[in-house]
């Protein structure tokens, strides 16, 4: 099923958690994550379900003033 | 010995934010450097204890193994300060905040900027106002970033801000203090920390502002925009010490007219 990670269109498996996504993509560390504008707290990765069409938005802590 | 009383002046002039103690009075942004190890270098050599941080989309598919940015000033040893830099509506700063707290595990201290403008970066005030008053409902603690306007500041510590921060020049101008008259009346009237942010070239102008009695000073651009940013980093570590233990020894008066610093007396010629 197709939704959007960072703005962009993605294909996810149809049973896809927030936590399978991460780790498909490789990414770790520190992060925050939003489904449609929500922010989903870490400790809910591992049950929080993708849908399609959701707007996953994956954040991270860069050099800025 | 010097040394020793050097440190000692600073441990007895804590800066207080947030009811916290921090020793160095600079704090810095982690932007615009070359790469992660010159950020790294530059922040030790400035001796901040706090650090500016913005809020960006991870990088899909490209090096997910590329060092992050925390774990290289990790958050075990710095105040991590996440910025809304970028941010020109109330809600895209409040949005960033709140991912500012998940993402540093309900740490709430946050930087807050909203701009009006993107040839001046000057921030948009009735947005900072009201994003101020929703941020500190939602129980965060805000460093904002304002104007030199002396009403707006103190409108900003009566609204709950835990510091305000108005620029001396344009983010990233390098110009100095432009008008110091204003900086001062801000300072005089505050009950919160006051720290200059945005408008530093070079480390006398930080010096000015430590001068002013200016709690602090936050800069980004005059230290990895120099061609030596390491080296900058120090200038503006010892700018900031000699500029505050100067502001605390009381400058004599300005005098149109000399004065002799030997003794009259006592002369054979």
């Amino acid at each position: 099923m197709e939704i959007f990670v960072n703005g962009r269109p993605h294909t996810i498996p149809a049973e896809c958690s927030v936590a399978q996504l991460l780790d498909e993509l490789k990414l770790s560390g520190r992060l925050a994550t939003e489904i449609n504008r929500e922010i989903v707290p870490s400790g809910h990765y591992v049950t929080r379900q993708l849908r399609s069409g959701d707007r996953v938005e994956i954040i991270r802590a860069v050099g800025g003033g | 010995m010097n040394a020793v009383l050097a440190s000692q002046a600073v441990e007895n002039d804590p800066l207080i934010i947030a009811g916290k103690t921090y020793r160095s009075r600079l704090l810095v942004g982690t932007g615009k450097y070359r790469d992660l190890d010159e950020t790294r270098r530059a922040t030790e050599a400035s001796g901040a204890e706090i650090i500016t941080v913005a809020l960006r989309r991870s990088n899909i598919g490209q090096s997910p193994n590329e060092p992050n940015l925390l774990d290289v000033l990790p958050p075990s040893r710095y105040t991590i300060l996440p910025n809304t830099a970028g941010c020109y509506t109330v809600e895209d700063a409040i949005r960033t905040c709140r991912l500012a707290r998940e993402l540093l595990d309900g740490h709430d201290l946050v930087k807050l900027e909203v701009l009006g403008d993107a040839k001046t970066l000057f921030p948009d005030i009735p947005a900072t106002l009201q994003a101020a008053e929703i941020l500190v409902r939602e129980g965060f603690k805000v460093m904002v970033y304002t104007s030199d306007d002396p009403l707006i500041a103190k409108r900003l510590e009566e609204l709950g801000c835990v510091a305000v921060m108005p620029l001396a020049a344009p983010i990233g101008s390098g110009l100095g203090i432009r008008n110091p008259y204003n900086i001062r009346l801000i300072v005089e009237n505050a009950r919160v920390p006051i720290l200059v942010d945005a408008g530093v070239g070079t480390a006398s102008d930080a010096a000015i502002a430590m001068e002013l009695g200016c709690d602090g000073v936050l800069m980004n651009t005059a230290i990895a925009g120099a061609k030596d940013p390491v080296l900058m980093a120090g200038a503006m570590k010892k700018a900031v010490e000699a500029g505050r233990e100067a502001y605390r020894a009381g400058r004599i008066p300005r005098k149109a007219y000399a004065s002799a610093s030997s003794p009259l007396e006592g002369t054979f010629f």
